[in-house]
């Protein structure tokens, strides 16, 4: 068993975009997790924003439910607004 | 570098009629390219192999910061100071980033790193070389960290996604280290004394060699080869990427004016290629087994790292746990 | 002495005492008690060396004597080294390494502080850029001396020794001497009132928090370092760190 806790680590790169995941760092506690992750994530001026979550506490969809969770929304193709066609008068919707 | 000599355990590769169906979708999924993810199904030999793998790698990241670390305290400016730290730190760095893609598939990083101290574990064989001049920090970081990047690259298409990924960052972070490595050889050859320039051709002569090794075994002694190569955590195989090596490196070589110690390297008109001479093979399998000039320094002087800083680590882990306790109890 | 050579001599103390931490921190490399240590030692130590050149720099600049940034670094001897005592005691237990560290980023972050207000703008931009890293380094150095101090049986004992290891070098951080009163006047330099009462607030706080015992207010104190009177270990850090320039005088480039 590793002596310090696993935790993931999501950085923001720039402002406006959403914090993404990008790897883990072992601390012993979030306060170290976030210096950890800070010093390994972003020596190349990569973030401005970082999260750490134990590891532990992410809940995962399982590959095995993947059909069930995300076919359905396949055939919804009107949520897209590439499905609704304008006239040609009408330029910018 | 490090995906030399991965053993895979399986003995004959299966088609994928003698395959089961789980093992029939994963192999077809590999072939059209789809990254296999932690939670997918994958054969346990499969996930063992690259354990072995990532863990191998991720350790000669780290036990490759020891040779580089042996002349940071000397380096001889400022500049080149600072270029060595970044350029170590980035090893730390991306030996953490593999450790970290390894636990993906549910390994444990520090027992991981027991069994390399138990000198079970491999690392590549490069580290075990030491560094005898300030001209080696040019030369590690050009033939040395050259030869991982030509691995490397290819790794960056490897079929398992946190390594893949894992790959992709740390070659785009690699790229300032073999230019870095190449600069201080450049400097020293174009404006140095001629005891500087003897240190450049004298470090070429001690690694040249030892870089080709990091390929590995010629493919007739390559066993393991063929499974990796078609699970694809392996893409190229060890004779065509030191052949590639060696063909992009030669001209640098002579840009430099130094030379090879290998007086049967010639450039052959008709296949296009550099030939060049016998690897002494028996000194790649006496390194690998320990015996190479500084195998049990490099891992003695890990494993005290480590067991001196568990009183360390544990006092973090005790720390945070009183903090714990008090936060809950003030709730 | 002038101001400015008050101030180039003011700017060999900034940058001395960085590059002998830098460089006792380029020792641990490969030592680390974890792998994400190396990468935070490496790190400060980077930031370290770094700001050392920019000192340097100026101060090479203010003596016009056609010498370099690597010359002040690689070309004097010990006699002419103008470091705190502090950072050149060796590294230790780990302990002992964060102790150091704490002792002298809190003397850092507020001597930086200072500056930033420095009536120099050339000083206060160095500063304010330095200011920034160091905040960081503060951060991890208290917290660790937190970790270490409150955490096992085993560490807490491990700390308190370091203090009381260290404690000898720190009169030199908060007492001033003429060059630094000087500078301090002209609105240069930090006010040394200030900088010892900041000082001494922040190592208190951090190290009750730590469940440290603090040190007699009487303790001896040793000094000189800021005018080139060192304990015997700078003498071999410069030896190993200066070896190539020395050993290779013809050379012109590294």
């Amino acid at each position: 068993m590793s002596e310090w806790p696993l935790f993931e680590v999501f950085v923001r790169s720039k402002h406006g975009l959403n914090h993404k995941h990008v790897g883990s760092v072992h601390a012993a506690d979030a306060r170290m997790a976030l210096e950890n992750a800070r010093d390994l994530y972003t020596r190349r001026n990569e973030g401005v924003s970082i999260w750490v979550v134990p590891s532990n506490n992410i809940t995962a969809s399982s590959p095995d439910e993947k059909e069930p969770l995300f076919d359905p929304s396949h055939d919804k193709v009107y949520r897209h607004a590439s499905f609704y066609k304008l006239p040609d008068e009408v330029n910018q919707m | 570098m490090y995906a030399q000599l991965v053993e895979t355990g399986v003995k004959k590769i299966k088609s994928l009629e003698e395959m089961t169906p789980e093992e029939r979708n994963f192999q077809e999924k590999v072939d059209a390219e789809v990254k296999i993810e932690p939670k997918n199904w994958m054969p346990d030999a499969y996930r063992k192999t690259l354990v072995r793998q990532i863990s191998q790698h991720a350790h000669s990241e780290v036990v490759g910061m020891l040779p580089e670390g042996n002349w940071v305290t000397r380096a001889p400016t400022l500049k080149r100071k600072l270029q060595l730290m970044a350029k170590i730190q980035d090893e730390a760095g991306h030996g953490l980033y593999l450790y970290s893609a390894m636990e993906t598939l549910g390994a444990d990083r520090d027992e991981e790193i027991e069994k390399l101290h138990q000198g079970k574990a491999k690392y590549s064989s490069i580290f075990n070389y030491p560094t005898l001049n300030w001209a080696d920090m040019g030369t590690v970081g050009w033939l040395v960290d050259g030869a991982a990047i030509v691995n490397q690259v290819v790794l960056q298409r490897t079929s398992y996604g946190p390594y893949s990924r894992a790959m992709i960052r740390i070659c785009k972070e690699e790229s300032f280290h073999q230019r870095q490595g190449y600069q201080i050889l450049l400097d020293l050859m174009r404006e140095g004394t001629e005891e500087q320039k003897q240190m450049v051709q004298d470090s070429i002569n001690r690694f040249w060699w030892p870089s080709l090794m990091m390929f590995g075994p010629s493919d007739d002694q390559s066993p393991n080869s063929q499974q990796s190569m078609a699970w694809k955590i392996k893409r190229k195989s060890n004779d065509e990427l030191r052949q590639m090596f060696i063909d992009q490196t030669v001209p640098q070589l002579e840009f430099l004016g130094c030379t090879a110690p290998d007086p049967d390297l010639k450039w052959n008109e008709e296949t296009g290629h550099y030939d060049f001479g016998e690897i002494d093979w028996q000194e790649f399998y006496e390194v690998l087994k320990g015996n190479g000039p500084c195998n049990q320094e490099r891992i003695a002087t890990r494993k005290k790292a480590i067991d001196e800083g568990t009183w360390v680590r544990q006092a973090a882990k005790a720390y945070a746990e009183k903090q714990q306790q008090k936060q809950q109890s003030a709730a | 002495m002038d101001q400015q050579q008050a101030l180039q001599e003011y700017l060999l103390r900034l940058g001395d005492s960085a590059l002998i931490l830098g460089q006792r921190l380029c020792e641990l490399c490969g030592k680390a008690p974890a792998v994400e240590e190396e990468m935070a030692l490496m790190n400060v130590a980077l930031d370290l060396v770094g700001q050392a050149r920019n000192w340097y720099e100026y101060a090479a600049e203010l003596e016009n004597q056609g010498r370099s940034a690597d010359d002040l670094a690689y070309l004097r001897d010990a006699h002419e080294y103008r470091n705190l005592l502090l950072v050149e005691q060796p590294n230790g237990n780990y302990a002992v390494t964060m102790a150091r560290q704490f002792f002298y980023d809190a003397w850092h972050y507020f001597t930086l502080k200072a500056l930033v207000e420095s009536s120099d703008e050339r000083l206060a931009g160095i500063a304010a850029k330095a200011l920034k890293e160091v905040t960081y380094h503060l951060r991890r150095s208290s917290e660790w001396v937190k970790r270490l101090g409150d955490g096992t049986e085993e560490s807490h004992a491990k700390m308190q020794e370091a203090v009381e290891l260290l404690w000898r070098f720190t009169g030199e951080l908060t007492s001033t001497d003429e060059v630094e009163k000087q500078l301090a006047t002209a609105g240069l330099a930090p006010n040394e009132e200030q900088l010892a009462c900041d000082w001494q607030g922040l190592v208190e706080a951090v190290l009750s928090e730590a469940t440290l015992e603090l040190q007699p207010e009487d303790a001896w104190m040793y000094k000189g370092g800021k005018q080139g009177e060192h304990t015997e270990h700078l003498g071999y850090i410069l030896a190993e760190m200066q070896f190539l320039p020395r050993a290779y005088p013809d050379a012109k480039i590294w």
